[in-house]
């Protein structure tokens, strides 16, 4: 399996997704070999070998991806050679490196299928295809379409993701939305494509939070003098639907002025988004805190200090964020063009262009807690009886069905 | 006392003023909740017609010709005032043809509250007014004033009997439900605890719900069901003297399609039953006269016809539909106080148990049967239409200087 990150190093969404759907294809007999592109420790996992592919007189590898779903934000890495020298490579050549060492790695074991995930391991997924002529299994989590906000986005990559979905055996897509992505922007017939929904699996343990006290003094400070507190993190672009929300928002202030919202992330919008907010008269009623940790303390106060949690985003392939409010106890109101929104059914959703209907949902959470109270209790028991058996069972199938019905050798 | 043996058919006709996407934009602004455009899923013009082409006409030509051709055949029907009011406005052919069918004089109508609510829970004076208002409706377009009572969604409890029995019912209606039962049967007459006149019919569950739920179900080991197979399951209980085949109306073309036979095994169920010679139909009044009660029932605990809990928590069983319910009865007083009528039939309206029944979470997690009587996508959905129509009724009473 050829993947981009894993917890708890450099973990975006997508490390997470890998980490339990691997655990899950485990139990259910696959014996996994996950190929990285950076080294670092991962005796914690034990139901599958990691590998790292990278070049031999390379030690470590440092920068990539930090904080949440910034896997493709980072543009070049540091290289910490043997000999104790460091380089800095930018992305494209990072890739490269991940392709030629990742095609070298497939030539020394046995395998069965090849299995990658997203356009970052395309260039590498495909060099062991044509190395070992085994079966490739492409998982889209995002396209470029998704990240450029339902726009055309980077050709280079546009092209990467066409040809590594056109050689692909099969595609596994992680929800009708994606697979509706790769049918019509990259002209993929339907019956070449899965849908595997992502489950998120958490135990509640995991999930606590550890302090009694919350990073955002003044947010706590406010919702304790009778501000209600809308809350929204992820990266401040085009796909994440922010400039809707603002202007949903300026509707909930002029109904309730106590309102806050607090906007977490960082991003190519985040001038443009500073800027709309105080023309829409809003700059009183909007923190902006900048990228935090996605793993760490402040990120996870973010969710707690708020009554409710949006994701208003114009195109979200999957979208775990709903789940990481619901973890604070803060139920969530998601965009019916995300992934999420087609397996969750206890949270509030809203088609990200209906500023009014989102408004509307939003003064309803903050003017009634008995509707906070049962988003939460079942949004919670939800969400803890999520789990990737049935997606795996899917993916097992279709291995075997790969590996056993192939007539001819594949050819690249 | 005969040794007859008689089926009481009842059926419950009922359709609530759907509250439209009502906003918190609307909320002090307008007033219309129940006034849904028409393509709209809430409209409640668009589905009187739809279940009037769909249930009520059929459903009415069959039970005429069922009257014309088996002189025994009787029926009672409970309608609700808000369905009435809606036949009147948007379907007055389907208000006509029931007139024509209680005319024949083998109809009885029963007795509940107007706006088809549980304010016996909430607020016993406003359960006596709506009751009093469905009476006047039923005397005014039917000429006919009701001796048995039943409670809306068939709630009931030793203190609804009392209340009907002081209030001069002959008869009332509940779920025959076994632990209440215990060893009993649902097929005999019964005396409520602590009443001195009213009589007691206990729905037999099983038999109606064969027809009701069960029918057109091709799961069903009995699928599919034929009146003969029916005719020898009512064998079982050949010493007992009552059927009671409870159910809603709209189990006739609109839970049970037209396709599934559901009407021709309607009208061949009196010609089947009634070829034996001891066999007829009564109404429930008749039926509370016609037997001597067989044992009292003692009923503390509130019982519903309602999923396989029978009770009220698919109505208040979550803090949504707690908060939404006593919150809107909260308002009494101060409602009342107005004087203002359509303030108050608003706050009647919204008082329909259907709109507590949307917010229902129990079953969400199976998507099942229950979506398909919801006009919302979800309960919160429901809960925030109404919710916001709560504070606008609030808004309202603010505007006219009242302290809310």
């Amino acid at each position: 399996m050829l993947g981009w990150e894993l917890p708890p190093h450099h973990t975006g969404g997508m490390g997470i997704v890998c980490y339990q759907m691997c655990r899950e294809l485990a139990k259910t007999g696959a014996e996994i070999e996950f190929v990285l592109p950076y080294t670092a420790d991962f005796s914690h996992i034990n139901f599958m070998k990691i590998n790292p592919a990278v070049p031999h007189d390379v030690d470590e590898i440092h920068g990539g991806p930090v904080g949440i779903g910034s896997t493709y934000d980072s543009q070049e890495f540091e290289y910490i050679m043997q000999d104790g020298t460091k380089r800095v490579t930018p992305m494209n050549e990072h890739q490269s490196n991940y392709a030629k060492y990742a095609a070298q790695l497939v030539t020394l074991g046995e395998y069965d299928v090849i299995h990658a995930h997203d356009w970052l391991t395309f260039r590498a997924a495909l060099a062991a295809k044509q190395v070992s002529g085994k079966p490739l299994f492409v998982h889209i989590h995002s396209t470029e379409y998704d990240r450029a906000g339902g726009k055309h986005g980077n050709p280079l990559v546009e092209e990467i993701e066409y040809i590594g979905l056109h050689l692909a055996d099969r595609i596994f897509a992680i929800s009708e939305a994606t697979k509706a992505t790769i049918i019509r922007h990259y002209g993929i017939p339907a019956s070449k494509i899965e849908v595997v929904h992502n489950a998120m699996e958490f135990e509640p343990h995991e999930l606590e939070s550890g302090t009694n006290t919350n990073s955002f003094v003044y947010a706590d400070t406010m919702r304790k003098a009778g501000y209600h507190i809308l809350v929204s993190a992820g990266r401040l672009t085009v796909q994440k639907g922010l400039t809707q929300l603002l202007h949903a928002f300026r509707k909930v202030v002029d109904l309730r002025p106590k309102s806050l919202l607090l906007v977490v992330g960082s991003g190519d919008q985040y001038e443009e988004l500073i800027e709309l907010a105080a023309d829409l008269g809003l700059s009183g009623n909007v923190i902006f805190t900048g990228r935090l940790n996605g793993t760490g303390q402040e990120w996870r106060d973010a969710f707690a200090v708020g009554d409710l949690f949006i994701m208003p985003s114009v195109s979200e392939p999957f979208g775990i964020t709903p789940f990481e409010a619901l973890a604070q106890n803060t139920p969530a109101l998601i965009s019916l063009q995300s992934g999420v929104s087609e397996i969750l059914k206890h949270v509030l959703k809203v088609d990200f262009w209906d500023i009014d209907e989102m408004a509307n949902k939003i003064v309803a959470v903050f003017d009634n807690p008995d509707l906070a109270q049962e988003l939460t209790l079942n949004g919670r028991r939800e969400m803890f009886s999520q789990s990737w058996k049935k997606s795996a069972d899917l993916m097992m199938h279709h291995y075997h069905h790969h590996v056993a019905y192939r007539a001819e050798p594949a050819y690249v | 006392m005969s040794n007859a043996r008689a089926i009481v058919l009842y059926l419950h006709v009922h359709q609530p003023y759907r509250i439209r996407h009502y906003t918190a934009f609307d909320a002090g602004n307008k007033h219309d909740y129940f006034a849904a455009p028409d393509g709209s899923p809430q409209s409640n013009a668009d589905i009187v017609h739809k279940v009037a082409q769909k249930s009520y006409l059929p459903t009415n030509e069959r039970l005429m010709r069922m009257i014309q051709d088996n002189p025994e055949f009787k029926l009672s029907l409970s309608i609700t005032g808000t369905v009435l009011e809606q036949l009147e406005q948007y379907a007055p052919e389907v208000l006509k043809s029931f007139q024509d069918l209680v005319a024949t004089g083998k109809v009885e109508i029963v007795g509940e509250t107007y706006h088809h609510s549980l304010a016996f829970f909430y607020d016993r004076n406003e359960f006596e007014i709506q009751v009093q208002m469905h009476r006047e409706i039923i005397q005014r377009l039917f000429g006919q004033t009701p001796t048995a009572f039943r409670n809306t969604e068939l709630s009931y409890n030793n203190d609804l009997a009392f209340w009907a029995d002081q209030a001069g019912y002959k008869a009332i209606l509940s779920e025959g439900w076994d632990p209440v039962l215990a060893w009993r049967s649902p097929n005999f007459l019964y005396r409520p605890k602590n009443t001195e006149n009213i009589r007691l019919l206990t729905k037999n569950y099983k038999l109606s719900d064969d027809i009701a739920f069960r029918f057109s179900n091709q799961d069903w080991k009995e699928y599919p069901m034929t009146v003969t197979k029916f005719m020898s399951w009512t064998k079982d209980s050949w010493d007992q003297p009552l059927l009671n085949l409870f159910m809603d109306y709209e189990t006739f073309g609109e839970h049970q399609w037209a396709d599934s036979g559901i009407f021709d095994f309607l009208e061949e169920l009196p010609k089947q039953w009634l070829a034996t010679p001891e066999h007829t139909f009564m109404t429930v009044s008749e039926a509370s006269e016609a037997f001597e009660p067989s044992d009292e029932i003692d009923c503390p605990q509130t019982i519903t016809w309602a999923d396989n809990e029978r009770d009220l928590s698919a109505w208040i069983g979550n803090s949504m539909q707690q908060g939404a319910i006593h919150s809107l009865y909260g308002l009494h007083s101060q409602i009342l106080g107005t004087n203002d009528l359509v303030l108050i039939e608003d706050w009647r309206k919204l008082q329909t148990s259907d709109h507590f029944y949307y917010m229902c979470t129990k079953w969400f997690n199976d998507g099942d049967v229950h979506a398909y009587f919801s006009p919302y996508k979800t309960p919160y959905e429901a809960y925030i239409s109404f919710i916001n129509s709560y504070h606008d009724l609030k808004f309202r009473l603010h505007e006219k200087g009242i302290e809310v």
